[in-house]
């Protein structure tokens, strides 16, 4: 369980996050939606521990991330994967070597260990012979399924996505979308995406966090925001003309 | 720093990461050592006898002048500062795009120290190789030296043969390397930061880039004062 409590977050003058509190439904598929520049990916960059927080608390199993140097945040980062917009695999390595990466570092996995757990990610997320590409040889989409099969390799509690659909077109998105769905499912893992793809906010969003402004606007889940009165979240939801004349 | 310095996560990586750091940023550098080191110590012994052209000087002073040069400046400084563009701008630019393509945060994420796993090994390596590497190019300069004032005519290769050898000091290369080992951590050191904090888009990796090799070139010349006033003044 992720426990975020009163978070603020201030660049400068600036204010990003004011008092944010959710909690993060356990094994499920978490959702936070909002415009461009409401916030959202400084919130999930606060949860995981790139940028440092104000105010407030997140905390993992009720272990205080936010209180914890780098050196304690190593066993709770251990338990992380996370999906970047542009994939951030390692230019310098194969797709073979950017999965094994983390397990060199911190198992002691045996080389045909680490091969099979590669090839086992890589066959997870629907890839095969790529393991000896390099990451500038792959597609969009290409590239998002070895980010979440990295993300995997480690067998992590948490699974974070920051818009995992961005730049793909709207049949891989939903390949990706339902690949995340999949894998969060199969391991229990706690899954938070960062997302304005209204496909997978209506048929993925477990829970669904309304971020506007900086601040937590609406919450609720894939079910309740279609009826939801509230108007900041209803013209997001309904931006396009196909889904206003649904709702119609 | 403190981060630099921390316990790395596995030392035979890093171990690795040195070797290839050291292939990268040394062997990847000799052939333009090599070019540069040959054709400036032929300048050197040319202009020195045109400088020194006298019947009161021996003509062996012009080896001793030249050897004396490019062992305690030309060497160390100026091939450094050579080093400092291109081993530099790769470095700034190498970790700027890690940084601005959230690289670094995915190591960050993994809970591996990025500083110390992308920064110390490239440090290390050049305090490692970059002493060899000055030596290669003494070497060679004395070697550019002796082609050059032979086939210019300005001294034969017995006289400068002779040269090389009058009123050698040999705590001049010690000196030399000692330099070398302080511009070795300028010239990784100071890119990296550029890099690693390098914000935005690929324009401010390009602008970190140049204000990586500005910045080192100029810390390299301040510290080159500094420790010839420490050391032989």
């Amino acid at each position: 369980m992720i426990e975020i409590k009163n978070v603020n977050k201030n660049f400068g003058e600036t204010s990003i996050l004011r008092d944010v509190s959710f909690v993060c439904e356990e094994g499920k598929t978490n959702l936070i939606i909002g415009g461009s520049g409401s916030g959202k990916t400084v919130l999930m960059k606060c949860i995981v521990g790139l940028f440092e927080i104000d105010n407030g608390g997140i905390y993992y199993h009720g272990r205080s991330f936010s209180e914890l140097n780098f050196t304690e945040r190593k066993e709770i980062r251990k338990e992380i994967g996370m999906v970047f917009q542009g994939g951030a695999l390692f230019d310098s390595m194969t797709v073979e070597e950017n999965l094994a990466f983390p397990l060199t570092m911190f198992t002691d996995m045996n080389k045909n260990d680490k091969r099979d757990r590669v090839n086992f990610c890589l066959s997870r997320v629907n890839l095969e012979n790529v393991n000896k590409k390099f990451p500038s040889e792959l597609s969009g989409g290409m590239k998002k399924r070895v980010a979440i099969a990295r993300a995997i390799v480690m067998n992590p509690k948490y699974l974070f996505c920051d818009e995992p659909n961005s730049g793909l077109d709207p049949q891989t998105s939903i390949v990706i979308d339902n690949l995340i769905m999949e894998i969060t499912q199969e391991y229990g893992i706690t899954t938070l995406i960062n997302t304005h793809d209204m496909n997978s906010v209506l048929e993925h969003g477990d829970k669904i966090f309304f971020i506007y402004k900086g601040q937590l606007w609406w919450e609720g889940d894939k079910e309740t925001v279609l009826t939801a009165s509230n108007k900041e979240l209803r013209d997001l939801v309904f931006a396009s003309k196909i889904l206003r004349e649904f709702r119609k | 720093m403190k981060a630099l310095i921390e316990k790395p996560e596995k030392f035979d990586v890093y171990r690795r990461q040195v070797v290839k750091e050291m292939e990268s940023i040394g062997f990847g550098s000799l052939g333009i050592v090599a070019i540069i080191s040959m054709f400036i110590g032929a300048v050197i012994t040319i202009q020195t006898s045109y400088n020194l052209l006298s019947p009161f000087v021996p003509l062996y002073a012009v080896a001793v002048v030249a050897r004396d040069s490019i062992i305690i400046e030309f060497s160390p400084t100026i091939i450094c500062l050579v080093l400092a563009g291109k081993v530099g701008s790769s470095i700034a630019s190498e970790l700027g795009t890690m940084r601005v393509t959230e690289q670094i945060d995915a190591l960050e994420i993994m809970g591996i120290n990025a500083s110390g796993y992308l920064v110390l090994p490239k440090i290390i390596a050049a305090v490692i190789i970059l002493p060899f590497i000055v030596v290669l190019s003494m070497v060679l300069g004395i070697l550019g030296g002796l082609i050059g004032g032979v086939a210019s005519g300005v001294i034969s290769a017995v006289e400068f043969a002779h040269g090389l050898q009058v009123r050698f000091v040999p705590f001049n290369v010690t000196f030399a390397l000692t330099k070398t080992v302080f511009f070795a951590y300028i010239i990784t050191s100071v890119p990296a930061f550029h890099g690693f904090y390098a914000k935005g888009s690929a324009l401010e990796v390009g602008k970190a880039s140049t204000r990586a090799v500005v910045y080192s070139s100029v810390a390299l010349l301040v510290a080159d004062y500094v420790l010839t006033q420490i050391f032989l003044a």
